[in-house]
């Protein structure tokens, strides 16, 4: 019974600037689908016209087959989880989670029972009769979503909620978050700027610039095959080198800074000829090996020693910086000054254009492209 | 460890002693003079013959009722007024602001005064609507007339307060309701005026406040319909039967009454005590429709309502006239004849009065305001508290308790300017220290001890960092005090002598001897000084953060 949202050809303009041009979007039934961008993006833009408290100035919005564009966000059957929870400051718990049951035809006689299931679920119940002053900020997050998903809504969007939270409590609500929601088993629409609580959370990924969709995939799609090179730098760390790219025995070569002559294995067929390319390495694609060999050449600058991994920062005899995260050995850290090897990892890496539009390699896995048929 | 001696605790000290001697002591002498008779014996009889006297119990019911109604109406008329200027783009939506707090501000008795020129027995419009159609208008003096000009002049309080309270309404708990089902008027009263209740309860307390000691009005609109200011102001220089003592045990009641009230607005706000942090404030909406007419009919038709008094004044003071009779063109006839009627004397004292006080209450907010929320100690909530007394005392009976306590020797003050300017700082002060206390409140003590720890002395932080900080709260509300102090009416009816006079007086005074030619010069020159002193503000400040 899950709710599936078909967003055709979406358009949002505030007077003359058009914040939205042209986006088209499908997010499955029963999915937690999250608006990832930086601020300023139009994820919110976009979440608000699903809601109906922004006007949509093009377009068809659908829940299923009913096309929405015109309905009464009262009507529209959504839960919503604002990013100040929006609590009512003159009810309690208990009111508060209620307030959306007494609103519609609900058997007033259930309402009570109906609350308590919501309030357990979200763990609570102790804290029914209390004002929203006396909770703590994650209590407030728990009273939000109680009272966003009491009503049983055919669809749930939240809006940036765990942004007012502290570091560990936005970890432990996250988890908490995705728990409900794979046991309510509803529709979600989740918007963050935060790209760590997106892969954490989500089940896929849209991530935004400028008012469009750049590229829709699986968390680790997103992140190990980006679409482009804004995906690749927004979710994650990744050094960005020029390069060329030949092909030699139907394999492709890149050649790099300092000489370095990559061969790359995942090319895409029909992207197998000769042209500049912008390689993409993410920190730990980058392996620091000592000695002579292949590699990039390079000179430690600094470096920062953080248990688990080592983070070094370099920069090339070429000029360009660069920064590698080792996990840490037990041998002695290795001592700015020193010059090194960069080995890629040419499996994981990605080559884009040169002008970073497109990733060149196969496994790029985009639903955007599939919205275009 | 021993508390090292600093020039605070003087300070301390020397406001202790002001406010014994300015307030305590009067406020004790009207207590002294409504139990003790001429013969020097502990009496009760005063407050005996109040209560068992219809004839004057009935002030204190009257007084009641009709403020009640008052405050019902303001609330009724200015609550709608602000939600759609709140809520919705009204052209010319600043227009509006500005009129309202004009209107608000207006000398108290010129509205009286100006309806009853146009709906009074020889009023325009009654003498209009007598001999065009035959009608006779219903009379306005009485119950309804005190309601009518009192709701009018009111209203623009409540406007002011709750659109302060609907700008802290977090949008998004407008898009929650709306996104569980709530819209519309059910949305209206079940979320935004219950999130608003506090805010109506301080308006509605403000109002209460202010039209219980409202004495202008009832004196001249109320007719036969007494209330207790008059009543009090009769009792002690009416033209017939004064009785001091009588008087005092009047105001020792109304002190009781008002007193109860604002304990009981204190009690019923604690029950809705909660802060909404406002992330997003209201976007407004265009008024669209047949609901969009009707909104802008009934804001500038209320506004024009509000305001036609004023105008209506300013207009006659320009119309040729002779004694009580207005006639047909226009001159300065009626200018002419306030300058002979010392208008020049009544604008200096007005003005030197005003900066004066004004100064003063500046002065002292800012210090107590720092004693109270930088040195909380028992001393200094005392003056606190203290400070509060007046807000509870009717104007007319701190003018009173003033003469009581500085009609004779050792402090012969009665008559002076000094007399007047106490009245004025004792009467305004209240409200200039809430908001700065408030103000200080809200700068964190962070920045102060920056300026200590780079060096500064504590005098030259206090002058250099924090009075500066705080000298936005404090203008807000020091421009409204200066437009209170130069209207004054209510105490200053009670100490004015003829050196002393101000231009409210002047205007009571030509009012009463039914001059009215000469009533609308000066009531007409104190509308403008007003208006000009709070266009001023307004445009300086561009703010709408009044604190009234």
């Amino acid at each position: 019974m899950s709710v599936n949202i078909n967003i055709r050809n979406a358009v949002k303009r505030y007077g003359k600037n058009t914040v939205i041009e042209n986006l088209t979007l499908s997010i499955c039934g029963g999915e937690f689908f999250t608006l990832l961008g930086p601020s300023g993006c139009g994820k919110t833009t976009l979440l608000r016209m699903i809601a109906g408290f922004n006007s949509i100035e093009g377009g068809d919005f659908f829940f299923n087959d009913t096309r929405i564009n015109d309905l009464n966000p009262a009507k529209r059957n959504i839960g919503m989880v604002f990013q100040n929870y929006a609590i009512f400051p003159h009810m309690n718990v208990r009111k508060n989670v209620e307030f959306g049951l007494k609103n519609r035809p609900f058997d007033r006689k259930l309402i009570h029972s109906q609350a308590d299931k919501f309030l357990k679920l979200m763990q609570i119940d102790q804290l029914a009769d209390r004002m929203p002053a006396q909770l703590s900020g994650g209590q407030q997050q728990r009273v939000a979503l109680a009272r966003a998903l009491c009503i049983e809504p055919d669809v749930l969007l939240m809006d940036e909620p765990l942004s007012n939270l502290d570091a560990k409590l936005r970890v432990e609500m996250r988890t908490v978050i995705k728990e409900i929601q794979n046991s309510v088993g509803i529709t979600t629409v989740y918007v963050t700027h935060d790209q760590e609580e997106a892969m954490a959370v989500s089940d896929r990924i849209a991530v935004m610039n400028g008012g469009v969709i750049q590229h829709v995939g699986t968390p680790k799609n997103i992140y190990q095959r980006p679409a482009n090179t804004f995906v690749a730098t927004f979710i994650g760390r990744s050094n960005m080198l020029e390069g060329d790219m030949t092909v030699e025995n139907g394999k492709a070569v890149v050649s790099l800074p300092t000489g370095y002559k990559a061969v790359f294995d995942t090319v895409a067929p029909e992207n197998l000829k000769a042209q500049p390319v912008t390689l993409c390495a993410r920190p730990e694609e980058l392996i620091v090996e000592t000695g002579e060999g292949e590699g990039l050449k390079a000179v430690i600058d600094s470096s920062v020693f953080l248990g688990l991994n080592t983070h070094y920062f370099v920069h090339l005899l070429s000029g360009e910086r660069a920064e590698i995260i080792q996990e840490s050995s037990i041998d002695s850290i290795i001592k700015p000054g020193t010059q090194v090897r960069l080995r890629l990892n040419t499996e994981k890496a990605n080559l884009f254009t040169k002008d970073g539009s497109r990733n060149l390699l196969t496994g790029v896995d985009n639903d955007l492209d599939k919205e275009a048929v | 460890m021993k508390r090292k001696f600093e020039v605070w605790s003087v300070i301390t000290w020397i406001f202790l002693a002001l406010f014994a001697l300015f307030l305590v002591y009067p406020m004790y002498g009207i207590l002294k003079q409504s139990v003790i008779n001429k013969d020097g014996q502990f009496t009760l009889e005063q407050f005996a013959k109040f209560f068992s006297t219809p004839y004057y119990s009935s002030t204190i019911q009257n007084s009641f009722v009709v403020t009640i109604a008052v405050t019902a109406v303001t609330l009724l008329l200015g609550i709608p007024f602000a939600y759609f200027y709140s809520f919705y783009q009204l052209k010319g939506g600043k227009f509006l602001f500005v009129v309202s707090i004009l209107c608000c501000m207006s000398a108290p008795f010129i509205g009286a005064y100006s309806w009853i020129m146009l709906l009074g027995r020889n009023g325009v419009i009654t003498v209009f609507f007598k001999d065009v159609f035959g009608i006779k208008l219903g009379s306005i003096y009485g119950f309804g007339g005190i309601l009518m000009v009192q709701a009018l002049k009111f209203f623009p309080l409540v406007f002011v307060y709750m659109n302060g309270a609907f700008k802290s309404i977090d949008n998004s708990l407008i898009e929650a309701s709306a996104n569980m089902g709530c819209t519309g008027v059910k949305r209206f009263f079940s979320v935004i005026m219950q999130l608003s209740m506090p805010t109506i309860l301080a308006a509605s307390l403000l109002v209460f406040m202010r039209a219980f000691a409202d004495f202008g009005t009832p004196l001249l609109i109320g007719e036969g319909y007494r209330t207790f200011p008059v009543e009090i102001y009769n009792q002690y220089l009416g033209e017939n039967g004064t009785d001091h003592n009588f008087a005092a045990a009047i105001s020792v009641i109304a002190i009781v009454v008002t007193a109860l009230v604002f304990f009981l607005q204190k009690w019923a706000t604690k029950k809705y005590n909660f802060s909404i942090n406002c992330l997003n404030p209201i976007q407004k909406r265009k008024p669209q429709g047949v609901g969009g007419v009707l909104m802008y009919v009934y804001c500038y038709g209320l506004i024009a309502l509000a305001f036609l008094p004023q105008l209506y004044i300013v207009y006659l003071s320009f119309r040729n006239c002779d004694g009580a009779v207005f006639k047909p063109g226009f001159s300065l006839v009626n200018y002419e004849k306030a300058v002979k009627k010392l208008l020049v004397r009544s604008i200096d004292n007005t003005m030197i009065f005003g900066v004066v006080s004004l100064a003063l209450i500046i002065l002292f907010a800012i210090l107590i305001a720092y004693l109270v929320v930088r040195r909380p100690r028992p001393l200094n909530h005392t003056i606190d508290t203290l400070s509060m007394l007046p807000y509870i005392m009717p104007g007319s009976i701190i003018g009173i308790a003033l003469v009581i306590a500085f009609g004779k020797k050792p402090l012969a003050l009665t008559g002076t300017a000094a007399v007047m300017i106490i009245a004025l700082v004792i009467r305004r002060m209240p409200y200039t220290i809430r908001s700065a206390t408030a103000t200080l409140q809200s700068i964190p003590i962070s920045t102060e001890e920056a300026s200590l720890s780079l060096g500064a002395g504590k005098l030259k932080t206090f002058l250099t960092v924090t009075t500066p900080m705080m000298a936005n709260g404090i203008m807000s509300g020091a421009v409204l005090s200066w437009v209170a102090i130069v209207t004054e009416l209510s105490s200053a009816i009670i100490l004015y002598n003829n050196k002393t006079i101000t231009l409210t007086m002047s205007t009571y005074a030509a009012i009463s001897r039914g001059n009215d030619g000469l009533a609308c010069a000066f009531a007409a020159i104190l509308t403008v000084l007003t208006a000009v002193s709070l266009i001023l503000y307004l445009a300086v400040t561009k703010s709408e953060d009044i604190k009234l």
